[in-house]
This record gives structure tokens, sequence and C-alpha cells, in this order.
């Protein structure tokens, strides 16, 4: 009975969401709709590197790489022929793909399992490294995948970017990306799998003895991870329209790293919160980058100050939460009822009298 | 009786260093059996030769007939031999009953798709588990730390846990690196009855590595002394503890000059 009323609060919340997001879709202006759109795309970055990280241990440095990847594929896919042959002028593009169309869902589809096939290819040598070696080299992989687009001219257009793509990511598309990427997450790493990711994490040998393939877990969190992250790449690509290989720079991968840290390892609540708090805050502090005045004192406009407010926030939460803002726990609606239990101590008395009877 | 598990000629060098010289010894089904030896004799050498962390430079080691030296770890794990550590490694991450049924992944045949989407073959295979988990601890007399964090228990039961982990990937062997270290003498002795008790209770055929002499004289009815990686003396307690040349590895040689 209990288990119902859970299931009825989740799907009563669902839908609130999901109303809210269509009032949102129609009625809130492009540049909120876009921080929205950021702030899930940035959810299923964190995410996918908790399970990477978080659970499994690894440290890869890879996302950019791999981001890249799913956004090319998927703008590739969602191009039209006319534009494409617009976007390659110095060089056309090659032949077969010069002319395939897909609808959204399929390009999101083949750039997050195209992306996974790749990134299990770089995998496979790479996860015979362990700790910073494998960071090391994950992040050499990434940087390679970018120079490759840079020089791929035919294929990428090379450093001019590919420009004019239809902007197909709405809110429903992010945010049920999300919700699917949270829930196939989530579901992995409650079970026998996500365990034995667990112990690998916690003690590679003692797993291996255990009976645990290492190699099979390490693959299988690094391939579900890059294939929501390849999502989340064509997401970002069709959020803002046009891409080049800059986009994918390997800070973008400290930003998912430090965006993790910040929301707790091992807390897939965490990672979201804190991704939206991230990509929120960014843009509330954007008017620090231009002149403004305190009092009498005049501030020129200094490109990347809010980067410095930004450092000073992150700092602070290392302080004060040094696992994260939510450690390593989860939302739950028994972690709600014990709030609302807390703030309402006479009904406490009352349930625990109903207890005992 | 018959043969459960066959070392032969077993050589492991690392570089220059031969830590185990062709040793050899056979393990008969339902024995327990103790290996000693002075520091660096080469005892956790052996054992993880055994269990395939270490590839032998040289020499075979047949389990159940069939020939296992150089599998990976895990396979071996699934052909029916445990361990645990010397130094306790337990998942610290995952509580008591996860660390007990992580023993028990091996054996799941759901494959991850149907765990995502909890379908009736995962759901019920899950369950299967986490019962034969709370079994398993509750015959060790665990159960009532199931949901505790493994590090917030004492020592000792840390160490029950570690073999209670190695039980649940159902062995045919356990192999057991100084299940004793750092116990206090009633505490070890404590322990030996609890290791003569589950090898009789989960019919298991016990190997196990012990420091001090004096703590497996009384259970163990096989003991094997090694010293710098070679066999030096077998038999029973009574055999070893008069063996002139176990007493020169523990003691030194007597200078009479």
């Amino acid at each position: 009975m209990k288990l119902n009323r859970k299931m009825i609060l989740t799907i009563i919340a669902l839908a609130i969401l999901v109303v809210l997001l269509y009032f949102a879709e129609l009625s809130l202006n492009p540049y909120y709709k876009r921080i929205l759109n950021l702030c899930a795309i940035y959810g299923i970055f964190s995410v996918t590197f908790n399970l990477i990280f978080g659970y499994t241990g690894q440290f890869s440095l890879g996302h950019a790489g791999f981001a890249a990847i799913g956004a090319y594929i998927a703008a590739l896919l969602t191009l039209s022929p006319a534009q494409k042959a617009v976007n390659f002028f110095l060089k056309p593009i090659i032949s077969p793909l010069a002319n395939v169309q897909a609808p959204f869902l399929l390009a999101l589809i083949i750039g997050g399992f195209l992306t996974a096939m790749f990134s299990l290819l770089i995998a496979w040598p790479a996860l015979r490294l362990r700790g910073d070696y494998l960071a090391i080299a994950t992040l050499g992989f990434s940087e390679i995948i970018r120079v490759l687009m840079v020089n791929m001219q035919s294929l990428t257009n090379g450093a001019l970017g590919l420009k004019g793509i239809p902007g197909y990511t709405n809110l429903f598309w992010s945010w049920g990306s999300l919700a699917v990427c949270i829930f196939v997450v989530k579901r992995l790493v409650d079970s026998s799998y996500g365990r034995a990711m667990s112990a690998v994490r916690d003690d590679e040998v003692a797993a291996e003895a255990l009976g645990v393939n290492l190699f099979k877990h390490k693959m299988m969190a690094f391939g579900v991870s890059s294939f929501f992250v390849g999502v989340a790449g064509g997401l970002m690509a069709n959020l803002i329209s046009t891409i080049d290989p800059k986009v994918f720079l390997f800070t973008l991968t400290y930003q998912i790293v430090g965006v993790t840290v910040m929301g707790g390892m091992g807390s897939l609540t965490g990672s979201v919160i804190s991704a939206f708090l991230y990509t929120v805050f960014l843009e509330a502090l954007r008017p620090l980058e231009s002149q403004f005045s305190i009092g009498t004192l005049t501030i020129p406009g200094i490109p990347g100050m809010r980067m410095v407010i930004f450092s000073v926030l992150l700092l602070l939460v290392i302080l004060f939460y040094r696992k994260g803002l939510m450690g390593n726990r989860e939302f739950s609606w028994d972690g709600v009822f014990r709030i609302f239990r807390r703030l309402n101590p006479k009904k406490n008395q009352d349930n625990m009298g109903g207890k005992q009877s | 009786m018959t043969t459960l598990l066959e070392v032969r000629n077993l050589t492991k060098r690392f570089g220059g260093l031969t830590a185990v010289n062709k040793f050899s010894t056979e393990l008969a089904a339902g024995e327990l059996c103790a290996l000693i030896g002075p520091n660096g004799s080469g005892k956790t050498t052996i054992f993880n030769v055994i269990t395939g962390i270490y590839e032998p430079t040289d020499g075979n080691i047949v389990f159940d007939s069939e020939d296992i030296s150089g599998i990976r770890p895990d396979q071996i794990t699934k052909r029916g031999i445990a361990r645990t550590f010397q130094n306790i490694r337990l998942f610290k991450g995952l509580n008591v009953l996860e660390n007990v049924i992580i023993g028990k992944h091996l054996r799941l045949e759901a494959n991850p798709i149907s765990a995502v989407l909890h379908l009736p073959n995962y759901q019920a295979e899950e369950k299967e588990m986490r019962s034969a988990g709370m079994t398993l601890l509750e015959s060790l007399g665990l159960d009532r730390f199931a949901y505790d964090e493994p590090t917030s228990l004492p020592y000792g039961l840390q160490r029950k846990l570690e073999i209670a982990r190695a039980l649940a990937t159902e062995p045919r062997l356990l192999l057991l690196d100084e299940p004793a270290a750092g116990m206090s003498p009633s505490d070890a002795e404590e322990l030996m009855i609890f290791i003569q008790h589950i090898l009789e209770t989960f019919d298991l055929t016990v190997f196990l590595i012990e420091h001090q002499m004096r703590v497996v004289m009384g259970i163990c009815p096989r003991i094997i002394v090694i010293d710098h990686g070679e066999k030096i003396a077998e038999g029973d307690p009574d055999q070893i503890q008069n063996d002139a040349r176990v007493i020169e590895a523990y003691l030194g040689v007597e200078n009479n000059a």
C-alpha cells in the first residue's frame, strides 16, 4: 500500500512536470527556454559522468569528444541536403551523406549508438589503464577526436563548423531524454550489475576474486554512458543550431567533472540539481561581465568575470559540503515524508501512536 | 578421497627474484590444510597464482582435473575457488548484504537489459540472491548487520564477512589468507573453530595461510611449511613441530662454535 502511495506521488509529480514544460514551451521567451534546455543537457552529461566515475570508479575525461561525435552525427543527419550544400562550399561533403536525412529521434539514436560504439573502441585499450593514466589517455582521445573533426573537411566541414542545423530540440526532447537517461542509469546502478560496478570502484582485486568480470563491467558503464552523451550532443547541436569543433574543447569535460563533483559522487539527484544550478547561475551571473557599478564605484566589463565568481561558489561548496551537495544520497519519497514529519512534530507523534496500536 | 587441487612444480619469478620455487602439493576433497612459513616466504604468492592474480612462470595448477593455470581470476572463481585477503578488502560503498551478494553476481543469468527493465526473470533472480544472501548471513550470525556499512563492524566480524562473501560464490575450495591476522589468541582460536564449522556445513576444502604456527597446530591435520619459496616440510602438527628445518627457518641456526 505504501508502494502504491509512492507510485501515485511519482505519477502526479511527473504529470505536473509535463504540464509545466508544456506551458514553458508555449509561453516562455526563447532565452529562458534555451537555459532550461541546457539544464537538461548538462543534466545528462553529469548523470553519465557519475555512472562512469561515481559508480564505476573509472576516471574518464572523454566526455567532450564523445559529445562531439553525437553532435556531428545528429547534425549531419538532420541537416537538409540543400543546407549541406550551402555549408560545404570549400570542399563538398562525401557522397552518401549529402542526401541522407533522418527524423530527429532516429538521428539522436543513431548518434548515441555510434558514439557508444566509438567509445568502446577507445575503451578497449584505455581500460587497461587505471586512475590518472586512464584520465590522461581518454583526455588525449577526446582531443584527437576534435583535431580529426577540424581536419576531416569533407565529413565535418572542418573548422568552419556546421550552420543552420534545424532547431528540433525543445523542452520535451531534452527533458524527455534526461528522464530516460536517469531512468536507465538509476535502474542499472541499483541492479546486480550496478553493485558489481560499485565493487569494481571500491576494490578491483577483490571484485575480480569474487567473480566479477572487470573488463565487461567497465565496458558496460562506458557504453551506456557514451550512448547518452552522444544523445546529449545531438540535442545540443539541434539547440544551438551551429556547431564547430571549438564547442567541444576539453573545457567542456572539466565543466562536467566540476558539476558532477559539486553534486556529489554517487548521487544522480545531486548531478541533476548541480547541473541545473550551474547552468542557471552561469546565466544569472552574465551581467557581471558587462560594466556595472556598486554605489559610486564603477567596474568595467571584464570577460570571464562570472567564471571567477563561479569558482568561488564551487570552492564554497567544496569547503562546506565536502562530498558535494548530496553526498551519495538520493531523492526519495521516504526522505520527503521524513522532512514533513520533522516540520510537523505533532503529526509525527500521531504517526508513532498509530504504529503502536 | 579424490584430489581436488593439484599444484605441480609451481614457479613464480618477479624479475630476478624467485618468490616460489618448484612448489608441488595436492589437496584432497574435504581436507583442511595449512600453509605456514616465515614472513616473505611466498605463501601469499602461491595463493595469488592459484587464484589467477599472477600467472605462473612455470608449472601447472590443476583444479578438479582441469588445468587452470593462467586463466583470469573471475573465471577461476566461477570454477569453484574462492579466497579472502590478508588485508581486509570489503566494498566500502556497499552494505553488508550487498557485499555478500556480489559473490552471487557471477551466477546471474539475466542480462543487463532485463535488469534495467525489471523483467520478471531478473526480478526473480534478484529476490533469490537476496534471500540466499540473508540465509548465508544468518548461518554465520551476521544477519543483524545486513544493512550496516561493512566498515562499521568490529574487526573480527569484518574478517567473518570476508569469509561469508567468499562462501557466497559457492566454492568447493576456499583459500584463507591469514584469517587470524591481527587477532588476539582467544579470538584466533574462536575463528579456527568457526573455520572448522564452515568446513563441515558447506562441504568445503580449506587451504589456509597462517603466520603463527601455534594457531593452526590445534585444528589442521596437515601442515605445509615453506621458506624462501620452497617447501621444507609437510606432515601432521607433531612432525612439523619436531622438524629440524622448520625450527631452523623460524628460529635460526643454533651457533655452537
